[in-house]
């Protein structure tokens, strides 16, 4: 077997296998020097990576990659002598895992570059790149793996690894107190995802998402366990009644940080949707789930936009504007979910809507990644986040003033750029499903337009200050992992069909159809 | 503390020591395993730091040597999952599981007394587990106990 060979096969594994090997490593190797160190973490992060891109073209290619660990062999779904029960942890990367794990290569790899340089004035950078590195293990395992409990392992691990990083900086305890406040709030959500496992284990005798999706009967317990899992995965993914973590948590991290925190956040939106779109699909009543999300991304859409307008620290801005943001994936979704089974609506806006909301999840990683590696590189040079202390930056940072000119456009849904065009799908789906909501969307959009142009007034315009007279230019490695980001922006943004067609498509196809993620592990069907 | 105490706790140390490791070891046989063990153990610490002063605990229980430990036990961990695939196998394969070597009895059918030999990986892992959960916890207990200062009697 060739080195290639054993690449394509094991992928799945390696996925979190080679994060977690280095992130354990870290503080021996840190030992040498800083130089072996930043090698180290960035060589691991480029290999992951390059393993999820291998992993996900063969997904996009050949369909659903399953991997069985400690199987004799790795597509052992189901050994003989088990009784036809997938009694071992199994990896099923489908279509929607893959597009995930794409996101998450793309923002860690450019996140990694950029705090290789943001965070080198700081200390113990040995336990920041562990931290970062059990992050990057815990998005991968949650968004490939098709046990429920390992989802719920890997959710842990992500949680203590953001609740470790968001205390990273302690800047006076204050950074402690939003990673306490985070902490206990993933705490209570993986209590309550624990719980809805138990219902679950003790109903169908089975912790593999396929296996519960087939054998679900919709009970009452199963009720419970919907509402348990829709609450806490909302939660942690910012949706607004449970949001209030979100603004002290993305703006007390490291900046670099936060720009992961968001696709962490994701990968909570992501369980939300494979439990309601794998787990429950038909089963449940569609419509009403599908209303029940709905009404959180809209809600999410107006109150996180209204709160961003006033906000004066940037991070804490761009953080509700992450909320309002994530409004608009549970909306395209939702609208997905509630007409899924009628086959007229589905094809005429449901599964347009589906792809918006999906495709809106890859656009946001990028944007607003980018915005906050922005707001990172100004609080690298000025030292403050409050907007009403800043000014005239853009006679100094220009790359960063651009950067951030092209995040802002983006997240707006201003054409060319990646917001745009899922925004466009958005709109144009939900429209069709209710005028209203396609109106809400439309308005917060000009709200966030607003909002942006406020900052990029107060921040880059106007004359050069005296204190900031000798501000530079961000450095060079800073500059790269935005740069990275800004070209995916924009190149999707130009070219936004191919990307519907190859990624996004087929991802929406892989949650809405439930049989076929059954038959991938369990065979048959 | 008293002298009354401070013997107790010599004395308690190395016993809450063995009976950590016996649950570190049996971990495959009985309930327990390398986190409960690594626990018990870290209460053996913890037990003689309250006895004693942290000053005075700091001499003996050095961060480097716990930190050490911790990256043994996990590097250890992901080390012999990783090694499956040096045998051409899955990760997390058992390799070890009914080979003839070390741990790799066949577990015997019926009730039985407990083969500690058998169990394959399960046991190494159990040590490394141990070995992390020891240098780990006795770690935080010595960082937050820390801030302690010696009342002035």
């Amino acid at each position: 077997m060739t080195f290639v060979d054993f690449i394509v096969t094991n992928a799945p594994a390696l996925l979190v296998a080679i994060p977690l090997f280095a992130a354990f490593t870290i503080p021996a190797v840190g030992k040498i020097s800083a130089a072996a160190r930043n090698l180290w973490v960035m060589g691991t992060m480029l290999l992951t990576a390059a393993v999820a891109f291998i992993l996900a073209f063969r997904v996009f290619s050949t369909g659903t990659v399953i991997y069985v660990f400690g199987a004799a062999a790795a597509n052992l779904a189901v050994p003989l002598d088990s009784g036809g029960i997938p009694i071992r942890i199994i990896f099923t990367v489908d279509a929607m895992s893959a597009f995930m794990d794409v996101i998450c290569a793309i923002v860690g790899t450019s996140v990694l570059l950029y705090s290789l340089s943001s965070e080198s004035r700081n200390t113990n950078l040995e336990g920041y790149y562990a931290l970062y590195l059990l992050m990057i293990t815990g998005v991968f395992g949650m968004v490939s793996t098709g046990d429920f409990f390992n989802f719920f392992v890997f959710l842990e691990i992500l949680s203590l690894a953001s609740a470790g990083i968001i205390a990273y900086r302690i800047d006076g305890g204050l950074a402690v107190e939003a990673a306490l406040k985070y902490f206990i709030l993933s705490t209570l959500g993986a209590i309550l995802v624990l719980f809805a496992i138990g219902i679950y284990y003790g109903q169908y005798d089975a912790l593999n998402i396929a296996m519960i999706a087939q054998r679900m009967q919709f009970s009452m317990l199963d009720k419970i366990a919907l509402v348990f899992l829709v609450a806490a995965l909302a939660m942690k993914c910012g949706a607004v009644p449970m949001h209030f973590w979100t603004p002290d948590a993305y703006s007390m991290a490291p900046s670099s940080a936060t720009a992961f925190l968001v696709v962490a956040s994701q990968a909570s939106l992501y369980g939300l949707f494979r439990v309601v779109f794998t787990m429950y699909n038909m089963t449940m009543n569609c419509a009403t789930v599908g209303w029940i999300i709905i009404i959180l991304g809209v809600l999410s859409m107006v109150i996180g936009v209204t709160m961003a307008i006033p906000q004066k620290d940037i991070k804490r801005l761009m953080a509700y504007h992450a909320v309002s943001q994530t409004g608009y994936m549970l909306l395209g979704v939702g609208v997905g979910l509630a007409v899924l089974g009628n086959t007229t609506l589905t094809s005429a806006y449901g599964f347009m809507a589906m792809e918006g909301g999906i495709f809106h999840i890859f656009n946001h990683a990028m944007y607003k990644g980018l915005l906050f590696l922005t707001a990172g590189a100004i609080f690298y040079r000025i030292g403050t986040r409050d907007l009403n202390k800043m000014g005239g930056l853009g006679h100094t940072m220009k790359y960063t003033m651009i950067f951030f000119i092209i995040g802002a456009l983006a997240i707006a849904g201003i054409p060319p750029f990646n917001g745009f065009a899922s925004k466009l799908m958005i709109y144009e789906s939900v429209y069709l499903f209710n005028p209203i909501f396609a109106i809400i969307a439309m308005v917060v959009s000009i709200l966030t337009l607003a909002s942006f142009v406020k900052v990029f007034h107060s921040v880059f315009m106007g004359p050069q200050l005296p204190e900031y007279a000798d501000v530079k230019e961000a450095p060079l490695p800073m500059l790269i992992g935005m740069g990275i980001l800004a070209a995916i922006v924009i190149l999707f943004g130009l070219f936004p069909q191919p990307v519907v067609d190859m990624l996004v498509a087929p991802a929406a196809n892989a949650l809405a159809n439930q049989g076929g993620y059954i038959a991938s592990v369990l065979g048959g069907a | 503390m008293s002298r009354i105490v401070r013997t107790g706790a010599d004395f308690l140390y190395p016993a809450i020591l063995i009976f950590g490791l016996y649950i570190v070891a049996h971990g495959h046989l009985t309930p327990g395993g390398g986190f409960q063990g690594g626990a018990v153990i870290a209460t053996g610490g913890a037990l003689v730091i309250v006895a004693y002063s942290y000053t005075e605990v700091s001499e003996w229980l050095s961060g480097k040597v716990l930190m050490g430990q911790e990256v043994i036990g996990l590097v250890g961990f992901i080390g012999v999952a990783l090694l499956a695939f040096a045998f051409g196998q899955v990760f997390f394969f058992n390799y070890l599981n009914a080979s003839g070597s070390l741990f790799g009895i066949p577990v015997p059918y019926g009730i039985n007394a407990g083969e500690l030999n058998t169990g394959g990986f399960v046991p190494l892992m159990n040590f490394s587990v141990g070995c992390e959960v020891w240098g780990g916890l006795t770690l935080v207990i010595l960082y937050m106990l820390s801030g302690i200062r010696r009342e002035e009697s």
